[in-house]
């Protein structure tokens, strides 16, 4: 952006967000008017056009969006909440994106996996197209490259959960990282693998960069094969326990990795994002009491499932992203009762709190304020 | 006589039932269909607002100007604010368009307005001491309540109550009366409940009669009285869509008494006789917000308004099972009545009769049922 044009949009940005437009605008604020001109004009909210849609895999999409000049950036690894609407009601998901920080472009990517559950990433592999709009939140999350950059990296993931990971690795090539890298990826088949072909250029292009692709099957062309072990891990990557691991993928493999750097006592070389919920087990034969959703005067029979899925349940919309306990959207007043968080098992106390709703359940009567 | 008389707990339950079912069913067709029916609703309110305002300080477009501003405050304040704070949206998860966030084109603050209408008025609509709306607490709109030498007074201050509706509706939730008649609040009290209602009272004056005839400059008068205008257009337009919703002479008022051990199919049947509709065409039903529909409103308020058309053949269909009255008529006849019952409460009534006993008269069609239910019933 060249001084005068950056000089003219400051001036404006200046202008929109005066008391004066304020008062002017009131009650509804400047951003309900300024969208009637372009839908990605805003003030305050992060919004983008995608402006390319590719399907790299049978199953997967890839989003190249176009943020307005709200967006402030983020550091590889972290993630983004985006909403959508779907059938008129609004979605949002989390996804990191998977492109370099350092993209001249300034355009996010974001990658999905549409597994059959995956209500959102199915209608963005479905119906994503080039002009649609879509809201973002900024960046979050402390899963990220440190300022400091390690001086071995380990980037090991599994299906999905290799966008995080993806953009550290653009990222250290785009910078001229000189230390090793070595990108150890996990999924089914070699035809699942999302950014094969770009992940096989960097490896033949960047002499530090060593690409390990393990595949469920032999008769694939990878260089691992089957499931993460210990062996597998020492044969390939013998110096695993003197690099800096990032880790993202499927709650089992996630749960092998962290057992194997717990017992060798180096977590703290190790950075972890579950990049899906494990399925919470839905004890419904033990599942007493009832749920009182205060405001909308509604009642439901505890059935054991999550607070958030209860209440959808019940017909109510409370706000939700993740569905996975980081990005906080879903946080509701408990009024009294006790739930217990499905990622910990912790059981919380039964006086009034603030609560992450999509990873609690209710133990005995609860009662929220929705 | 009371249609609430002629029924009995089987047919109660029974009309419950019935439009509950109506409701679910609209419950679970909710999607694409009525988003974008709000959507496309905002974005032509606030082209006509940013039109008008621009219209207004170009003097041969003047008039123009204040047609659509009117058009921007009534479309604001009707189809699309009183209806997203029903919670008629509230599904669609979107801030913009949810109950808890909406705040309106009016000097009423979103959180009194939610409190005297979508509660005291929704709930506890038409029964006398507990549905505010019935003469606002400044007139007398029931032959049940008590007549008082300053009800003479009944017609010029509808009038007043019309001109000036939006800042009535802002301070209804204050209760003047209780301070300045009955003596029940006190002003302290007073004065702490208006901090809220004039933080958002200054704004709205600011904005109209301030800040935009500023920045016309020279033409500041002319866009001064432009949002008189377009204030008061909205304000009588709104207070007559309202008054015609449940104040015909044939709609019902309740005792307090009708409350108690109150079954949903009884709420629904309170609903239906104390509310009445309007005939007209789309542009008429948008303009009032579907309260047109005030009968369908009040059954369920909190589905989406452009759908009242829709269900109330349905709604109909119940009301002539069971022997119901379905109120309707001209914009105009509605009207007409309305003052009429206005007029006649500001004398003392003689005898005092109990309900509307000549309700029937206006939905002849139900009359012959009403008598095959009473048989029924008997």
């Amino acid at each position: 952006m060249n001084p005068s044009t950056s000089l003219l949009s400051t001036g404006l940005r200046r202008v929109l967000s005066s008391r004066v437009l304020a008062a002017m605008t009131t009650p509804h604020g400047v951003d309900r008017y300024l969208e009637l001109f372009d839908p990605t004009w805003s003030v305050h909210e992060v919004r983008a056009e995608v402006t390319a849609v590719r399907h790299q895999t049978a199953d997967s999409v890839t989003l190249n969006l176009r943020p307005n000049a709200n967006w402030q950036g983020f550091r590889a690894g972290q993630f983004v909440r985006l909403t959508v609407e779907i059938d008129g009601v609004r979605r949002s998901r989390c996804y990191s994106p998977a492109n370099s920080v350092h993209a001249a472009d300034g355009q996010i990517e974001l990658s999905a996996k549409a597994h059959a559950t995956g209500f959102v990433s199915r209608f963005l592999r479905e119906s994503a197209r080039p002009g649609m709009v879509v809201t973002l939140s900024q960046a979050d999350g402390s899963f990220a490259l440190p300022e400091q950059r390690p001086e071995r990296v380990l980037l090991i993931s599994g299906g999905s959960g290799i966008t995080p990971v993806m953009a550290m690795l653009r990222t250290l090539c785009d910078e001229g990282y000189t230390g090793r890298i070595t990108f150890l990826h996990y999924c089914k088949a070699a035809k699942d693998l999302i950014y094969a072909a770009e992940l096989a250029a960097i490896a033949a292009r960047y002499p530090n960069v060593e690409l390990l692709r393990a595949f469920d099957e032999a008769e694939q062309c990878g260089e691992l094969q089957g499931l993460f072990h210990r062996e597998q891990l020492a044969a390939a990557v013998p110096d695993y326990a003197a690099a800096t691991t990032f880790l993202c993928g499927p709650p089992g493999m996630m749960k092998a990795v962290q057992q194997l750097w717990a017992e060798d006592g180096i977590v703290e070389r190790l950075h972890l994002e579950s990049f899906s919920a494990a399925p919470v087990v839905i004890d419904s034969a033990n599942a007493e009491g009832d749920l009182r959703f205060a405001r909308s005067e509604r009642l439901a029979a505890n059935n054991g499932a999550t607070l958030l899925d209860q209440a959808e349940a019940a017909g109510l919309r409370p706000e939700a992203g993740c569905r996975m306990g980081i990005c906080h959207t879903c946080t509701c007043r408990k009024l009294s009762g006790q739930v217990r968080d499905t990622r910990t098992g912790q059981l919380s106390d039964s006086g009034e709190a603030d609560i992450q709703i999509c990873i609690s359940v209710p133990v005995g009567t609860v009662t929220m304020d929705l | 006589m009371s249609h609430f008389s002629k029924l009995n707990p089987e047919q109660f339950a029974a009309i419950g039932a019935a439009f509950d079912a109506i409701r679910n069913g609209i419950l679970a067709d909710l999607g694409e269909r009525d988003a974008s029916y709000i959507r496309t609703l905002v974005k032509r309110q606030r082209r006509l607002e940013i039109g008008g305002r621009v219209m207004l300080m170009i003097p041969p477009a003047w008039p123009l100007g204040v047609a659509a501003l009117s058009l921007s405050k009534i479309l604001d304040n009707m189809e699309i604010g009183h209806n997203i704070m029903h919670g008629q949206y509230d599904w669609m998860g979107d801030p913009t368009l949810n109950s808890r966030t909406f705040d309106w084109d009016s000097a009423d603050t979103a959180k009194n307005w939610k409190q005297t209408h979508n509660v005291e008025h929704h709930t506890y609509t038409n029964v006398l001491n507990r549905d505010h709306d019935v003469g606002y607490g400044l007139l007398r709109m029931s032959t049940q309540q008590k007549w008082e030498p300053r009800f003479l007074a009944n017609v010029p201050l509808t009038v007043i109550l019309h001109t000036f509706f939006q800042h009535f509706v802002a301070v209804q939730n204050l209760k003047l009366e209780e301070v300045l008649i009955y003596k029940t609040k006190t002003t302290a009290q007073l004065k702490e409940d208006f901090k809220p209602v004039w933080k958002k009272m200054r704004k709205q004056l600011a904005k109209d009669y301030v800040l935009f005839p500023v920045l016309a400059g020279p033409l500041a008068p002319l866009v001064f009285a432009g949002n008189a205008a377009a204030n008061l257009a909205r304000n009588v337009w709104a207070c007559a869509v309202i008054f015609n919703g449940h104040f015909p002479e044939d709609v019902e008022q309740f005792p307090e008494s009708v409350l108690e051990g109150e079954t949903r199919g009884h709420w629904y049947v309170r609903q239906l006789l104390g509310s009445a509709n309007f005939s007209g065409g789309r542009l008429m039903h948008i303009m009032s917000g579907n309260l047109s529909f005030q009968i369908e409103h009040h059954l369920f308020p909190d589905l989406p308004a452009h759908r009242y058309a829709e269900i109330s053949p349905q709604v109909r269909a119940i009301c002539e099972k069971y022997g119901l009255p379905y109120n309707t008529g001209s914009f105009l006849g509605q009207t007409l009545s309305t003052w009429k019952r206005i007029f006649k409460l500001s004398l003392p009534t003689r005898s005092e009769p109990q309900g509307n006993g000549e309700i029937s008269r206006r939905a002849p069609a139900s009359a012959a049922a009403n008598e095959a239910a009473m048989e029924l019933a008997a």
